[in-house]
């Protein structure tokens, strides 16, 4: 991971009413790294995430895009710059077909009108670079199955040609088989060069396919993990407050790397 | 982990499982008996229903299937099917509109009495009358869409407001007359080329070379990006089948006093809101509306504009068939657009396969259920059937629809196309 982040958030925080969701929250995602973040419930990971995708201004702090610092108000503002959300609810219309939902809102147009052919043929060629099975891109989404639609959803993301993706509890409702699926692609992702977030309550799917792990607690960063060299008790604790060293582990880490 | 998988190799595009289809007009069979098992009736039922009823009336009547007898249908349709292709567009969203059957009698009101007691030019009443029916429409969409009060309501309200305003505007003195000649007068009555046959046949060829044309370059687009397209054969069948259609169509109204006007109009109307839905953006917009909110929200949709802007459109074609049941009837009165006008515009749509649910429909089930509803109509008629009796085989048709379609959305759900 050399280079510049794609996206930095420096000393984060937002508060709603009496309530402080985020603390001075730190987080770099560069391109080509699956960042997880994992937290409790109420850890503040949602509130974080839609701060990223604009749906929460923050309060105080600053977030930088490939090294400069942006201000990101609305939801319009997190995509033009590149940053694709991929709710938990999928927000897909069960209606329409494939090819509908992947370009819905940013459809292709020839003489004014839809042009069907050059959607279609974009929906398969993307289909195909993520090796994503399903057995039509004309069948209404209705059709589908769970995991089916998740790789879809995840699919509809990319077709803005994002650099950040945020994937919030992709693999929640899968089975084995379609959870593989779903971090199979999370791999595809990072080898098209794109940072990937990750939210997970799932650690078995956080150690597979993560390359850091970012774990907040109560709002505030509570350590932050090279996965490779870290143990799932590690993270847990973390998770938990177990440790009322992890802090203090990561700024012994910091002035480590820092000589 | 498994981090170094290096090239997965491309899965093939086309999940094994998948029933794919044949070759050539077998496959086409094939598919076609598939999607009916699979509730996918499409318009299979109406198009059955009315050749029963078509068959039913002409042995009881034997002067059903006349010339006179289907030029008066195809002019009857105009006005209903105008007001039953906006419902298309409101039951697309999942909504209703209970308010058509008033707005389509206050601009009635409102263009007659414009031009006839305060001597505005026609042309400039029918506009302004059209406008503010549109206005109306949007003022629905307001309360529903930025305020949140159910759609069921406001057109309620706006149902008793407008007939209200109906009533208002033409005053103690109640009925006027359209002016001999004029345009209102005219929408019912013209004939194309004052009865000329060439127009007939030239709408029929015009519409079938259209028709041939838009699916070959589509067929050949399609194979030229790789995509699988729809074989010359299927084309031949396709187009044969709406030739025939057209052609016989044609054929008839010659026999009699050529093509309609009001035919005419509510044909190009329905071909141009289908138009708009399947091949626009904004037609997209409507779909993705009805099929799920939150998604055509995050989609970046305005959804609220989607909606007022579709009460629109639904409150202008119901003013503008107001007009032309003004023309049928040759006055704009006080009973203009109550009774039955809007049960019956709710149920051509329904009956011509859209859903009530949202999401799925197209305006050529106003077509198709206004010709199912008209005919039951003047076939009751001619055999002398009292009112009473002709309300309650419109509610069983109705109700038999609703069933249709209900059935056939479960039966979709299970065959996984809900």
């Amino acid at each position: 991971m050399t280079g510049a982040p794609v996206l930095a958030l420096r000393g984060v925080s937002k508060r709603f009413g009496a309530v402080q969701a985020l603390t001075d929250v730190h987080l770099e995602v560069h391109a080509g790294e699956v960042v997880a973040l994992v937290g409790d419930n109420g850890a503040g990971k949602s509130t974080l995430v839609k701060t990223i995708a604009g749906v929460h201004p923050i309060d105080e702090g600053v977030i930088e895009w490939e090294g400069k610092a942006v201000g990101i108000n609305r939801p319009q503002d997190a995509q033009q710059l590149g940053v694709a959300t991929v709710y938990q609810d999928l927000a897909l219309c069960d209606n329409l077909d494939v090819v509908g939902n992947l370009f819905l809102g940013r459809e292709l147009k020839r003489f004014g009108t839809l042009d069907e052919v050059a959607m279609e043929k974009r929906a398969r060629e993307l289909l195909d670079t993520l090796s994503i099975r399903i057995p039509s891109v004309r069948i209404p989404i209705a059709g589908l199955s769970g995991g089916q639609r998740q790789v879809v959803a995840i699919a509809r993301a990319l077709v803005g040609d994002p650099k950040i993706v945020i994937l919030d509890e992709p693999t929640a409702a899968l089975g084995v088989e379609q959870t593989a699926q779903v971090l199979d692609l999370v791999e595809r992702l990072r080898q098209r060069g794109l940072g990937v977030i990750l939210i997970s309550h799932n650690m078995a799917d956080v150690k597979a396919v993560a390359d850091t792990v970012a774990v907040l607690r109560l709002g505030r960063n509570n350590g932050s993990f090279e996965v490779a060299s870290t143990s799932h008790e590690e993270i847990i604790s973390a998770i938990t407050g177990a440790t009322d060293n992890a802090v203090t582990r990561r700024q012994a880490r910091i002035a480590e790397e820092a000589k | 982990m498994s981090t170094e998988t290096p090239t997965t190799p491309a899965a093939p595009a086309v999940d094994p499982r998948l029933l794919v289809r044949k070759e050539g007009l077998a496959g086409y069979f094939d598919e076609f008996t598939r999607k009916i098992r699979s509730g996918e009736l499409g318009s299979l039922p109406v198009v059955i229903g009315l050749i029963i009823i078509a068959a039913i009336f002409q042995v009881k009547t034997g002067s059903f299937l006349n010339a006179d007898n289907l030029t008066n249908i195809t002019k009857w349709i105009a006005g209903p099917g105008l007001i039953a292709v906006g419902v298309v567009f409101v039951l697309l969203l999942g909504e209703i509109d209970l308010s058509l059957g008033s707005v389509a009698g206050a601009t009635a009101a409102i263009t007659s009495v414009l031009s006839v007691r305060q001597g505005l030019n026609e042309w400039l009443a029918i506009v302004l009358a059209i406008a503010s029916a549109i206005a109306i429409g949007a003022l629905h969409g307001y309360f529903f869409a930025k305020i949140g009060v159910p759609a069921f309501v406001v057109t309620l309200a706006g149902m008793l407001a407008w007939n209200g305003l109906q009533m208002l505007v033409l005053g103690t003195l109640g009925t006027v007359n359209n002016p001999n000649d004029g345009v209102v007068a005219n929408l019912d009555n013209y004939f194309l080329g004052d009865g000329d046959i060439i127009w007939a046949w030239l709408f029929a060829i015009v519409t079938i070379v259209l028709f041939a044309a838009g699916q070959l370059l589509d067929s050949r687009r399609r194979s030229a990006a790789g995509l699988p397209a729809r074989p010359v054969s299927e084309i031949a069948l396709r187009t044969g089948v709406i030739g025939v259609v057209v052609l016989v169509a044609a054929y008839m109204l010659n026999q009699d006093s050529g093509l309609p006007l009001p035919l005419v109009i509510f044909v190009g109307i329905v071909a141009l809101g289908d138009f708009v839905l399947r091949r626009t953006a904004y037609g997209r917009q409507i779909f993705a509306v009805g099929g799920g909110i939150e998604a055509a929200r995050r989609a970046g949709i305005n959804v609220a504009w989607v909606r007022i802007s579709v009460y629109m459109i639904s409150a202008g074609l119901a003013g503008f068939g107001g007009l032309f049941i003004a023309s049928q009837q040759g006055s704009a009165d006080k009973a203009l657009g109550t009774g039955n006008v809007l049960m019956s515009a709710i149920a051509a749509a329904v009956i011509g396969g859209t859903s009530l649910f949202g999401g799925r429909g197209k305006t050529w089930s106003a077509l198709l259920g206004i010709l199912v509803i008209q005919s039951i109509t003047t076939g009751l008629d001619m055999v002398r059937a009292q009112q009473a009796i002709q309300y309650m085989i419109t509610g069983a048709v109705l109700l038999a629809a609703v069933v249709l379609d209900s059935v056939s959305r479960r039966t979709q759900k299970s065959h996984g196309r809900g």
